[in-house]
């Protein structure tokens, strides 16, 4: 019974410090990235969806909020922005592919963006979601930060969009695999394109696992579409009425 | 490796400073990205010895980083999980249009670029 209280005890202390919920992540997204290439990369083994089930069923399992939780694993989240910024080196080796295809870029980034941006208030009115929600989901196709900056301009809810953006990137990085192949697209510059633009982060990493020239495309259309939705979105609520 | 890392976040704080002074919707780290990206076309060209130990730093390193993207998505993601509820009741009809307009969003902007990309292919050709 003592060593019982004593096992209690170190847990007590442990769950409080930022250390094991850095290495319980670490640790889950190992196993999800084993299951990843042991499944030669199939899309629906996505790793962040393994490691976020994971580490979710431990947070429940042991009844600890996910405020505990996220004080410790800030310090993964906090080199998001420094990876982002570091996704210029990638992007820079590409330029001479990028100047060559920057006609068919613009274009697929104009098109592609609007085409998210109604695509989702056209399902979402059909569905006869509460407007709030559906002004929440609109810039749901780029990062997060931006995604989120949109929909508070916009009168979405900032939190709600922040869910809605990151179960994007999942269905994009797991799902758009079997749209490509079933469209029979087989130009990887276009593949890793549609993906950054679609689902922004996840989609990327999940190109970037792939196809080093899908990886690249799909850095650059995350940037570009956060800037071009950026743009659009409020340019059309001063167009339309929605 | 710590140069490297110090010129990332450098242009990172850069970035972020940027976005806040001239109060644009754009976050830090992609303002950091682009600027990055400049200094680099700008500096291809450089002769300069530390310019370009620098440069090949940042390149082993930004390597390194983009191997483990989808790590970095990990604690935001345990978030959803943990906050679901703040779906309430809809649920069912946010995950069904966020599945079906992200998966015609890439088929149609996949369709749409390889479509441009033929196009100028059959042009080269021409000539």
């Amino acid at each position: 019974m003592i060593e019982k209280n004593k096992l209690y005890n170190i847990w007590v202390y442990l769950q409080a410090e930022p250390l094991f919920w850095l290495t319980l992540t670490i640790g889950a997204f190992l196993i999800g990235d084993y299951f990843y290439k042991k499944s030669k990369l199939n899309p629906l083994v996505n790793p962040v969806a393994i490691s976020i089930l994971i580490v979710s069923g431990v947070l429940i399992g042991t009844d600890v909020s996910y405020e505990r939780y996220f004080n410790g694993a800030k310090f993964i989240h906090f080199m998001l922005g420094p990876a982002t910024v570091a996704l210029a080196i990638p992007i820079y080796k590409q330029i001479h592919l990028i100047k060559k295809e920057s006609g068919s870029i613009f274009i697929s980034l104009v098109l592609g963006s609007l085409f998210a941006i109604f695509s989702t208030y056209f399902f979402a009115k059909l569905m006869n979601l509460d407007l709030e929600i559906i002004y929440s989901m609109m810039p749901r196709s780029v990062t997060a930060p931006i995604a989120m900056g949109i929909s508070e301009l916009i009168g979405g809810v900032p939190s709600l969009t922040a869910i809605i953006t990151i179960i994007t990137g999942i269905v994009g990085a797991s799902f758009g695999t079997f749209a490509l192949d079933v469209l029979r697209v087989k130009d990887m510059t276009a593949r890793g394109f549609a993906f950054g633009l679609a689902s922004h982060g996840i989609g990327t990493a999940r190109a970037m696992s792939k196809n080093k020239t899908a990886g690249v495309f799909a850095a650059l259309a995350l940037g570009l579409s956060g800037i071009a939705t950026s743009i659009l979105i409020p340019l059309l609520f001063k167009l339309i009425n929605f | 490796m710590l140069k490297s890392i110090f010129i990332i976040f450098l242009f990172q704080l850069i970035g972020e400073s940027v976005q806040k002074y001239f109060e644009l919707t754009i976050p830090g780290p992609v303002i950091g990205l682009i600027l990055l990206l400049i200094s680099f076309i700008l500096l291809k060209n450089s002769k300069n010895i530390f310019v370009n130990k620098a440069k090949n730093e940042i390149v082993s390193t930004a390597t390194h980083i983009s191997n483990y993207l989808s790590l970095l998505f990990v604690p935001i993601g345990v978030g959803v999980v943990m906050h679901l509820s703040y779906l309430e009741k809809n649920y069912i009809e946010v995950l069904g249009v966020i599945f079906f307009s992200t998966i015609l969003t890439i088929g149609f902007t996949a369709l749409v670029m390889e479509a441009i990309n033929n196009r100028f292919k059959k042009n080269d050709r021409k000539k």
